[in-house]
């Protein structure tokens, strides 16, 4: 093989690699991101039932109700609507009422939303990123949830390579 | 007074980095020996220096001086001993001490045992050393000084965040930074060679060892910081693809292609503008690691906008330095010259595809890290890019580089029988397929595709003893011979066997672990029994204890298996009144085998139960045993003779101008 027709290999091969790379990426993107939504967002967009997102907002104080089995229901409330959401599992050691929540799951038929996973990225003053900004940006947000946010910000910073 | 003396001290490092920065390169200019050597004891010298400073932070904090403001809010008198020194990198100001430390002390490594470098080339490199330590030098100086003091000092501080008050903390983030900031030898190396114009094989091997270092490091600290989240955060995950996670992940997969580019340019001189280039992208992308983790970009978007300096003072750092270097490398790159042929079914042509893949897998893994800040940016959407992302895209190119990794190191240099090849491997095909059957009728449930990967994983491990088996010639030769050739076989060659097979090993943890993993969860009273993977757990009470700085709720469950009493788990959550009643999760684990029990504790219900969550997690403890058979490879490989004696000469010398030392 002459010098040329190597390299032309090796252009071809990398070619390869990257376009079935940017094909899966392509495809993933399509596919498996999931997108973050408040309660009032959810009742402007009338998001489908069994459409996978993320809810976040405020637990509503005296909302959460534990039943049998690891059964929890409590509110997710964001200053204009709320949203009532069905778990079963343990939460988070900081899952308090009154404090910023992010839960995944979906809408059932009856508009309960289902969570599978109600995230443990908290600290006792974390406020989750998404519920901050959600709550800026429609006037719901009390200034001491931003020196937590900033507390928090020096925890979650302090563990390089891990997830809390 | 320490704070003040420990504080001055880094102003005169940074000093120090600055004169290092500029002499030793006017020197290697002029070709003044006198000015060159300017970079030695100046490199030394910073070293003492930011050591002071760290060691005066280190004192801080033990004898707990609440008057400086770090301390006041990271420590508490009554903290154990050994999570007041972790709690000086447990926060912002003094990880960044640690990481420019840690900077000092590889450079000042490179002065004392760069002995056997051309003058000219180590007073470039510990040049570039000094300009990325005086860029933080003043960022710490800056935006986050450690030892600012309180006008009122307080009598107690504020404790560290409970959840890092473990030892996986004391040891995760230096050893992750030790890797990190390793990669910047590579970086300075690439940016001298550029600086000189020239670049060879010798060059090569003065890097390989300290980019193998970084690796270990970073390998280490990897696999410790994936151990710590799952026993820490009771939820029995070890990966979550976090963007904090990724960000350590992107330099290792960049550092592991640069480790083995190095290696082709080191033999075969091939490859050479490509490894300046790797060892350009890894340290950018270590770099970039502590920008996501320090800016706060990744807490808010707007708590970067609203509260700037630190985030865009790194931003800047980031943009000058990987900006700068590329920008010298797309001037300089074609001055340099090129190396040896190769066919592409090759050793190199092998090594050349490793590198594609893992810097693919690189890319992937950049844009679902980096994809949802930029879309944020751009449109204000907010979206997650989790796990399911990163299976789609990473597992498959990290899975086909598994596949080609046993043929590697069988094809020869410049020309490989890839025929030749496949017959050596076929035993460990065959292996590998009996594996794969075993798999099939062991287990019921789960992915179909499981059994095939756990396959795959023994091809690569059998691959990796088949290429030691030929090396020796074992059932060819006489048992004597083969043994003796064994003692005679260079460490890296043993390395090599043992890193490979550590992936190996990784992969079939990772695929027992998600694919058969059981887990029982349910709400539990004194008395009641809990079934999981055939083993019976029974919660014996509750009991309440008083620790140092935490109350405890300790829940012990006797554990039997086939009848037999085997064990007691203590899981337990503490409750840490000087964080207003933060509350953690201590896991309970149970070692039978590389498979482990795992108890994590919810709230306690009402009426006097609890909740409980209990995983069986099979062959778990192999996710880690992988990663330490790799850097264990990689300790074998460094201390091979090759890289020790024999000081490499350049090769085409400039005689009379580099006199070795």
């Amino acid at each position: 093989m002459t010098r040329k027709q190597r390299r032309l290999t090796l252009i071809g091969c990398s070619l390869a690699v990257l376009a079935l790379a940017a094909g899966l990426v392509l495809y993933a993107l399509r596919d498996s991101i999931v997108f973050f939504s408040t309660p009032s967002m959810v009742a402007e967009q009338h998001i489908a039932p069994g459409r996978r997102f993320r809810l976040g907002g405020l637990v509503q104080p005296g909302s959460l109700k534990r039943g049998d089995n690891l059964a929890i229901t409590f509110e997710v409330a964001d200053g204009n609507a709320r949203l009532p959401v069905a778990y079963k599992g343990i939460l988070p050691d900081l899952f308090r009422e009154g404090q910023g929540v992010v839960a995944e799951g979906e809408l059932d038929a009856s508009g309960t939303f289902k969570a599978d996973t109600v995230l443990a990225k908290h600290d006792e003053t974390y406020m989750p990123k998404e519920v901050a900004d959600a709550l800026k940006k429609q006037g719901h947000w009390k200034d001491d949830y931003g020196k937590e946010a900033a507390a928090n910000a020096e925890a979650r910073q302090a563990t390089p390579g891990v997830t809390q | 007074m320490i704070a003040e003396s420990g504080h001055y001290a880094m102003v005169l490092a940074l000093a120090l980095a600055l004169i290092q920065s500029t002499v030793p390169l006017l020197g290697a200019r002029l070709s003044d020996p006198a000015l060159m050597n300017i970079a030695r004891s100046t490199a030394l010298a910073q070293l003492l220096f930011v050591a002071f400073s760290f060691a005066a932070l280190v004192t801080l904090h033990v004898t707990s001086d609440f008057s400086v403001a770090n301390v006041f809010e990271n420590s508490h008198s009554l903290k154990p001993l050994i999570y007041k020194v972790t709690g000086v990198w447990g926060n912002h100001e003094g990880s960044m001490l640690l990481w420019v430390s840690i900077l000092a002390l590889f450079g000042g490594l490179v002065a004392a045992f760069g002995g056997n470098l051309p003058r000219s080339l180590r007073a470039r490199v510990l040049a570039v050393q000094a300009w990325v330590a005086s860029a933080f030098y003043l960022f710490i100086l800056g935006t986050s000084n450690p030892f600012l003091r309180l006008p009122n000092p307080p009598i107690e501080g504020r404790d560290l965040n409970p959840v890092l008050q473990d030892i996986g903390l004391a040891v995760h983030p230096p050893m992750l930074y030790l890797g990190y900031v390793g990669f910047s030898i590579s970086f300075s190396f690439a940016i001298a060679a550029l600086l000189e114009g020239r670049i060879d094989a010798a060059w090569a091997r003065w890097v390989r060892p300290w980019t193998l270092i970084a690796w270990i490091f970073l390998t280490l600290g990897i696999a410790m910081g994936s151990y710590w989240a799952y026993y820490e955060l009771g939820w029995g995950g070890w990966w979550f693809w976090d963007p904090v996670e990724n960000a350590s992940l992107m330099p290792w997969l960049a550092g592991t292609a640069l480790l083995h580019s190095a290696l082709v340019m080191e033999k075969r001189e091939a490859l050479k503008v490509w490894t300046i280039l790797l060892s350009i992208l890894t340290f950018s992308l270590s770099l970039l690691g502590t920008f996501l983790v320090r800016s706060g970009v990744l807490t808010s978007v707007h708590a970067f906008a609203t509260d700037p300096t630190r985030g865009v003072f790194i931003l800047l750092i980031l943009c000058v330095f990987i900006g700068g270097s590329l920008m010298l490398f797309a001037w300089r790159a074609s001055a340099l010259k090129q190396g040896g042929l190769f066919a592409p079914i090759s050793r190199e042509g092998a090594l050349v595809l490793n590198n594609l893949f893992l810097t693919t897998a690189c890319a992937t893994v950049f844009i679902g890290t980096l994809y949802p800040l930029g879309l944020e940016v751009l449109t204000g959407a907010k979206i997650s890019v989790g796990a399911p992302f990163f299976n789609l895209t990473f597992a498959p190119l990290f899975l086909l580089v598994m596949i080609a990794l046993p043929f590697g190191p069988m094809l020869g240099w410049k020309r490989g029988d890839l025929l030749g090849a496949a017959q050596r491997l076929l035993a460990a095909g065959v292996v590998a397929l009996f594996a794969v059957a075993i798999a099939w009728a062991w287990t019921s449930g789960g992915a179909a595709l499981a059994p095939l990967a756990i396959g795959l994983a023994v091809f690569v491990i059998a691959g990796a003893l088949t290429d030691l088996a030929e090396r020796i010639a074992l059932f060819r030769a006489p048992f004597g011979v083969a043994m003796r050739r064994m003692r005679g076989l260079p460490r890296s060659i043993w390395g090599t066997a043992f890193a490979h097979a550590g992936i190996g090993i990784a992969l079939i943890g990772i695929v027992c672990e998600t694919t058969w993993n059981t887990e029982y969860l349910g709400t539990m009273k004194a008395g009641d029994a809990a079934n999981v993977a055939g083993y019976e757990l029974r919660l014996e009470g509750l009991f309440q204890e008083q620790g140092p700085n935490y109350r405890e709720t300790t829940a012990p469950f006797t554990v039997y298996g086939g009848g037999q009493r085997i064990a007691v788990m203590r899981p337990s959550k503490r409750s840490f009144t000087t964080r207003g009643g933060m509350s953690t999760t201590e896991a309970a684990l149970l070692t039978r085998g590389a498979s482990q029990l795992y108890i994590s504790l919810g709230d306690a219900t009402p009426d006097g139960g609890i909740a409980v969550r209990i995983y069986h997690k099979p062959m778990v403890l192999l996710i880690w045993l992988g990663p330490v058979l790799m850097a264990f490879g990689g300790m074998l490989s460094l201390s091979d003779r090759r890289l020790r004696v024999g000081a490499p000469k350049p090769a085409k010398a400039l005689r009379g101008l580099q006199p070795a030392e």
